[in-house]
């Protein structure tokens, strides 16, 4: 059945029973992930795609399926899965440094000294563009710099995948730009298999190998994946001009709004 | 709570004669004139009122100024002792706060512990939460008879009471506080794979620290309403057996005296509790 892919989600399902009643939320996700590849997942909310990511992540159980990283079963969270979540979720009386340093004690407690750790939670706050904030609090710098420690903190955990669910949202325009050129610039130096959960349709066309478009729910599934394919590293303002990129967006706006257009936003 | 917070906001706009007035006054001694000045003039005017009100001779209670002289001596010399109750005011109130501090200590230990346990069981919660919310409309005296029954000694009575009148919003703010735990940050604990003590201590804790003081602040207040009343029951040293004690030798000006010591302790007390959370917690507790 599992064959080569690094990451696979096998006929992923999910459904609740309230009481007699059943409600199937996700069904039949399949996909196959390359070591390396930058995937997003994009819907109209309430497809199940955060479902989808916290599977990934351990944080729920699908009922129906599996997922297999390195052909090992998925079944608890773990630092291999490090997720960036929406809203930064950085702990508000740790300052940055010691947001990332408890994540990098936890993971690599036992492996490395004390002044590499130290050193290599320096070197994840440097790569976001962080060094000039670490004994600054939460609460003390905007929310794109939120973001960026969320990140580096993920990526301090050296994980296998890189889970991100809407990790720009809450942003305004600039502000995501920005950090999605961060992004990009740390993919491509570190190579990292990432899935990111969006509903920006620019962002995923933008930042991703491939695009895995969601059916709308009850019952919702992968309805088709976009292969995106521009070279890196791609630079915003050569990219609005070219015809792939335009095409590109306009399949995953072809799809999002003729298709599978959401009932409630009509 | 309130009535501070009002009084922080409406302090800048005191009235403009005032800020003219303090306009002389170099930096930040204006600013702390403005802090105090406002308070005492209030409290001038209270006292000025109630001066006229007491000052004619069949008046009921005595004026400010008869207080005073009456009490000089318990004002000017409150660490005497004769032995017996027969002691100095600061005695009396360090015989109430030693049983306060003792209470108080339990029922801070206690509850968070059982706060902790009915904040992250649910089904302690289910079976606890209805009982504790019946105990702790219980008033404070009402275990006094009880207490007395089962220690048979004044002492560890009162100190009974202090602790399951303080114990209550304890219990219920730490668990209030337990609950309202993001549950991102329990995420960010599950990818993590913290382990039990860890989360407890690198996250529960911390998280829930405003919570938990809020309960110490209205548990140390609580307990303070409640000793004045079970020491007029119990007797022995103490500040409420002195406000009793008072009452029964016609003592008028030595209550009044003595209620504004125990309003003072009590602010004093809640300010501490205040300033230890604000230390504890630091100043990056909002999310």
């Amino acid at each position: 059945m599992s064959n080569h892919a690094y990451l696979s989600l096998e006929n992923v399902g999910m459904e609740f029973n309230r009481g007699n009643q059943r409600s199937v939320v996700l069904q039949d996700v399949a996909l196959k992930i390359d070591r390396g590849e930058f995937i997003s997942i994009i819907g109209h909310s309430g497809c199940g795609k955060s479902t989808v990511l916290n599977i990934v992540a351990g944080l729920l159980r699908c009922t129906r399926g599996g997922v297999l990283l390195e052909n090992r079963e998925v079944d608890s969270p773990g630092p291999d899965r490090a997720v960036v979540f929406q809203n930064h979720s950085l702990l508000p009386w740790l300052t940055v440094y010691d947001n990332v340093r408890l994540a990098v004690d936890k993971v690599f407690g036992k492996t490395k000294s004390r002044a590499e750790r130290d050193e290599w939670t320096l070197h994840n706050l440097s790569l976001v563009h962080m060094d000039h904030a670490v004994r600054k609090y939460p609460e003390e710098i905007s929310g794109g710099m939120k973001q960026r420690v969320g990140i580096a903190r993920a990526l301090a955990m050296e994980p296998k995948v890189l889970l991100m669910d809407e990790p720009f949202g809450a942003l305004d325009a600039l502000t995501r730009a920005h950090l999605q050129d961060s992004l990009m610039e740390i993919h491509l130096k570190l190579g990292n298999t990432v899935i990111m959960i969006t509903h920006d349709v620019d962002e995923a066309v933008l930042l991703s190998d491939r695009i895995v478009m969601m059916t709308n729910g009850p019952a919702a599934t992968i309805g088709e994946v976009l292969e995106v394919p521009l070279k890196r590293p791609r630079r915003r303002l050569e990219l609005t001009e070219d015809p792939t990129y335009t095409r590109c967006r306009g399949e995953v706006i072809r799809f999002l709004y003729e298709r599978h257009r959401h009932a409630e936003a009509a | 709570m309130s009535a501070i917070a009002e009084s922080r906001d409406t302090a800048p706009e005191r009235p403009s004669a005032v800020a003219a007035a303090l306009k002389a006054v170099p930096g930040h001694l204006r600013t702390a004139a403005s802090n105090v000045l406002p308070p005492l003039v209030a409290l001038a005017i209270l006292v000025g009122i109630w001066q006229v009100l007491c000052m004619s001779p069949g008046a009921s209670l005595p004026p400010p100024t008869k207080v005073v002289a009456d009490t000089w001596e318990l004002i000017v010399n409150p660490f005497f002792d004769n032995g017996g109750t027969d002691k100095g005011l600061f005695w009396h109130l360090a015989a109430s706060l030693k049983r306060v501090a003792i209470g108080f200590s339990l029922s801070a230990v206690v509850g968070i512990l059982l706060g902790v346990l009915i904040g992250q069981s649910s089904a302690a919660y289910r079976g606890l939460d209805p009982i504790f919310q019946v105990l702790r409309t219980v008033p404070p005296l009402a275990w006094l008879p009880i207490s007395l029954a089962a220690f048979r000694h004044a002492d560890p009575s009162a100190i009974f009471v202090i602790f399951i009148t303080a114990v209550w919003p304890v219990i219920l703010n730490t668990a209030v506080g337990i609950r309202q735990i993001p549950q991102d940050y329990r995420n960010v604990a599950k990818v993590l794979r913290l382990t039990g003590p860890e989360f407890f201590f690198k996250i529960m804790l911390p998280a829930t620290v405003p919570y938990m003081f809020t309960g110490l602040r209205i548990g140390v207040g609580l307990s303070w309403l409640a000793i004045v009343a079970a020491e007029m029951l119990i007797g022995g040293v103490g500040i409420g057996f002195f406000i009793w004690d008072a009452w029964n030798s016609s003592l008028m000006s030595e209550i009044i005296l003595a209620l504004v010591y125990v309003g003072i302790v009590g602010f004093i007390l809640d300010r501490l509790i205040g300033f230890a959370a604000a230390r504890v917690s630091g100043p990056k507790v909002r999310a």
